[in-house]
């Protein structure tokens, strides 16, 4: 027997409003960006300004009388670059249209910021028990492991500068004290700027 | 990310409460000063998601773009060569020892329709919010 039509149909729900629809299209985007795991926030020039600053740290510490009074040199340099490097993250992730905080992004973070906790309190411990010259080491070993950590859920040649820098700590914990200045120019200048300009230029800036 | 069904154009599908809102003043392109078309080539959903994926990446292999979509072989290769077509996205095929292997690239022109496309979306966003 035929199916009956009822000539009275249920009403179809309302079509999502256009600014509905433009929100849904926005974070699909997002998503797709953020699955295709390629993005990183990291800013490959931010990281290059880092390098620079290192640097430049670098030489002010070597003039500088005292191991001392260079680590205050390097402390102050230690403020200052993760301020460009968050100004610059920040920039490119509006460029890309990319939340800063949704996703990878958020992990990196968590990923990236206990290691430097950390680092913050040893530097005080440190000091304190008179052991300044093992400090560059234990900065170089712990952000790179935060830059391991936190890399795993960013492009591959993130993780690559991590190794490298905890290779750079390891180095420093066990050569002589001289050293240690020209260990942290070529870990946090060399390293930033040599692994900064191919991130900016295969990964959005 | 939903699963795509049979390769179709449907790219009137679903667009058509968004052609309506074409010449208002408040969805003018930021450099052109004139309003935006809507890119119906990218609107498609699948089509979005290969350009989104590549706007952020190098290039990907079909395989990668395949395993991100989550959709069928049949399927990527119709919306592929569609935006192939537009010249919004570049292939390159090789082989990989005896395996071939086909990149896809974004081009210049389909990174510049993307982002048009983003700017269309937030305008719209933009206006029913200054409602």
């Amino acid at each position: 027997m035929a199916s009956v039509t009822p000539l009275h149909r249920t009403p179809t729900p309302e079509p999502p409003a256009l600014h509905v629809r433009a929100m849904d299209n926005l974070a699909f985007i997002r998503d797709t960006m953020e699955a295709a795991g390629s993005f990183t926030a990291v800013s490959g020039w931010g990281m290059v300004a880092v390098g620079i600053i290192a640097w430049a740290a670098a030489v002010l510490a070597a003039v500088q009388p005292t191991p001392l009074q260079a680590l205050y040199v390097w402390i102050a340099a230690a403020v200052i670059a993760p301020a460009v490097s968050l100004w610059a993250t920040v920039r490119k992730a509006r460029n890309a249209h990319v939340p800063i905080l949704s996703g990878p992004g958020r992990k990196f973070l968590l990923s990236f910021s206990p290691p430097l906790v950390v680092g913050a309190l040893l530097t005080l411990v440190l000091y304190r028990g008179g052991l300044v010259e093992m400090i560059p080491g234990m900065w170089l070993l712990l952000y790179g492991t935060g830059v391991l950590a936190g890399g795993a859920f960013s492009v591959r040649i993130v993780p690559v500068m991590g190794l490298c820098f905890m290779l750079a700590g390891t180095i420093a914990l066990f050569s002589p004290p001289s050293w240690n200045g020209w260990i942290m120019a070529a870990a946090f200048g060399g390293l930033h700027i040599g692994f900064g300009i191919p991130i900016a230029r295969r990964h959005g800036g | 990310m939903a699963k795509h069904g049979a390769a179709r154009d449907d790219e009137g599908s679903g667009v058509s409460g968004l052609r309506t809102v074409r010449g208002k003043s408040d969805l003018k392109g930021a450099t052109s000063g004139r309003p935006h078309a809507l890119d119906r080539l990218i609107h498609e959903r699948l089509r979005l998601g290969i350009v989104s994926a590549l706007a952020v990446n190098d290039s990907l292999s079909f395989s990668d773009l395949k395993k991100l979509m989550k959709t069928t072989d049949g399927n990527l290769s119709v919306h592929a060569r569609k935006l192939e077509e537009a010249d919004y996205i570049a292939c390159t095929k090789s082989f990989e020892g005896r395996m071939p292997k086909t990149e896809y690239k974004l081009t210049a022109l389909g990174r510049r329709a993307l982002e048009r496309y983003l700017d269309h979306m937030e305008a719209l966003i933009r206006a029913t919010r200054e409602r």
